[in-house]
């Protein structure tokens, strides 16, 4: 078999730029590689985010470290009242997950409007959380969840909360020599109201805006327990805290769910861009509070 | 300026391959230039179009957002593995018939991604077949002969498979 034309060099058929590869087996040896490369270094799980950035060379790191191979890091387990999910597990896998659709159903609702099922075959859930993309699904659903998020390094484990993690825009919390080994999702109480919607040009294309909601309600059917989070809303994934105080102790009446929408809207501190300026963000997301806690009432009225 | 180059020991369409290719080496341009099966076609370059989407160890991936050299001991399926020298795949006969294809350039990749849609729902609502399209863009027919299609393969599958 010969090969392609002289003409058409290695040049033009690649296009990253020349990286060191290295292939660990275990999280350990990752640690090690990422404390000699450090901010020379990446690290590859799905590459979904980061091999688009490769491609155009946004992205241009001297080492790339493949976990793919590090198996001790695929997992999705119950640890305690926590769902923990590892490095490696792909969102296709927390998709089709029972214990993820009984125990973090929000996760569930979220999964199908990440990517496309093409990227979440091969995605990982903390790839994702890492690209820390502020118009992406997942850390607006860790967030919402009050993720804890597991931190590793040849110095050790640290654990970080979502306003930690998220810095801003395409920025987390991690140093040059470690890696998000996990994320760790309280399970949501039994009975509590999970939604999730978003708002995007096309049914695959990124979100102008979304809101990932979970609400508990209390025996007299008044909404205990108000967690909800916007992507859209800044420069990083946001919990609507003034929206969640707003409700928590009350009755999700109408009134209530207008006001919440309301308050929602000016809370947000979106940015403008192509895909939408930001006084349609924030009536967006003002509007999409409101559709998440229309869906609450039903939960409430069922207890 | 060139890395050190790795062995990637790959079965494609049934068929072993063993290559050294530098590490940055994508799959889309591995099958193309490497083993010369040109079937498979890259669009954007960057995850969005779906063009050269392939099955990776049975489950739809974009080659183009693959390292070859991460995919070593995978399986892999393109295009031209899908119906092999005998006669055409139902998903291939569909869009045929439902002239589900102007240029082609996209073709590839929709057939790739409705097999895998096929095998997990074999009788989609249009619905469900737009949804699952979704992963795939075409800049000349409209999709609507393409649903067409999704909707007539997943019916001489179904039919298909209650002969044999």
């Amino acid at each position: 078999m010969t090969g392609s034309p002289q003409w058409l060099s290695m040049e033009t058929r690649v296009k990253p730029a020349v990286f060191d590869y290295h292939r660990p087996d275990n999280i350990e040896e990752a640690c090690a590689l990422l404390a000699e490369y450090g901010a020379d270094a990446r690290v590859l799980s799905g590459g979904q985010s980061l091999v688009p950035l490769m491609n155009m060379r946004i992205l241009s790191p001297a080492v790339l470290i493949d976990i793919n191979r590090c198996r001790d890091l695929a997992y999705l387990r119950e640890e305690g009242a926590a769902i923990a999910c590892g490095a490696l597990t792909r969102q296709s896998e927390a998709e089709t997950s029972d214990l993820v659709a009984s125990r973090l159903p929000l996760m569930s609702i979220a999964m199908p409007h990440v990517g496309v099922r093409a990227s979440r075959n091969f995605g990982t859930v903390c790839g994702s959380l890492a690209h820390a993309d502020p118009l992406a699904e997942l850390p607006s659903v860790a967030s919402a969840l009050d993720a804890r998020f597991v931190i590793a390094s040849s110095r050790g484990r640290r654990e970080v909360t979502a306003d930690e993690f998220f810095v801003s825009a395409l920025t987390n919390c991690l140093e040059p020599d470690e890696m998000l080994a996990e994320v760790k999702m309280p399970a949501i109480a039994e009975g509590a109201g999970c939604a999730f919607h978003e708002i995007a040009n096309r049914a695959h294309g990124f979100a102008v805006a979304g809101v990932a909601a979970c609400v508990e309600f209390g025996p007299d059917g008044r909404c205990s327990r108000a967690r909800l989070s916007a992507m859209g809303a800044g420069d990083t994934t946001a919990r609507l805290s003034p929206v969640e105080a707003l409700i928590e102790g009350q009755r999700l009446d109408d009134a209530l769910i207008r006001a919440a929408g309301a308050e929602a809207a000016v809370v947000a501190d979106p940015a403008g861009d192509v895909h939408a300026d930001a006084a349609y963000r924030a009536e967006a997301i003002g509007s999409l509070v409101r559709k998440v806690l229309r869906q609450m009432q039903g939960a409430a009225v069922e207890r | 300026m060139s890395a050190k180059k790795v062995t990637v020991r790959m079965k494609v369409n049934g068929k072993e391959y063993v290559r050294e290719v530098e590490p940055r080496y994508l799959l889309a341009d591995f099958l193309r230039h490497e083993l010369q099966l040109t079937g498979t076609h890259i669009g954007c370059e960057h995850g969005v179009c779906g063009a050269c989407t392939v099955l990776i160890n049975g489950k739809t991936g974009r080659s183009c957002l693959q390292f070859a050299a991460a995919l070593d001991g995978a399986e892999i399926t393109t295009v031209e593995g899908i119906a092999g020298d005998g006669p055409l795949h139902p998903v291939q006969e569909a869009f045929h018939d439902a002239h589900a294809l102007q240029c082609g350039y996209c073709t590839p990749g929709f057939l790739m991604t409705t097999i895998e849609f096929l095998q997990s729902n074999p009788n989609p609502d249009r619905g469900q077949i737009r949804q699952a399209l979704t992963n795939n863009m075409c800049r000349c027919t409209g999709y609507l002969n393409i649903v067409d299609a999704v909707e007539d393969a997943a019916k001489r599958m179904r039919e298909g498979a209650c002969g044999a």
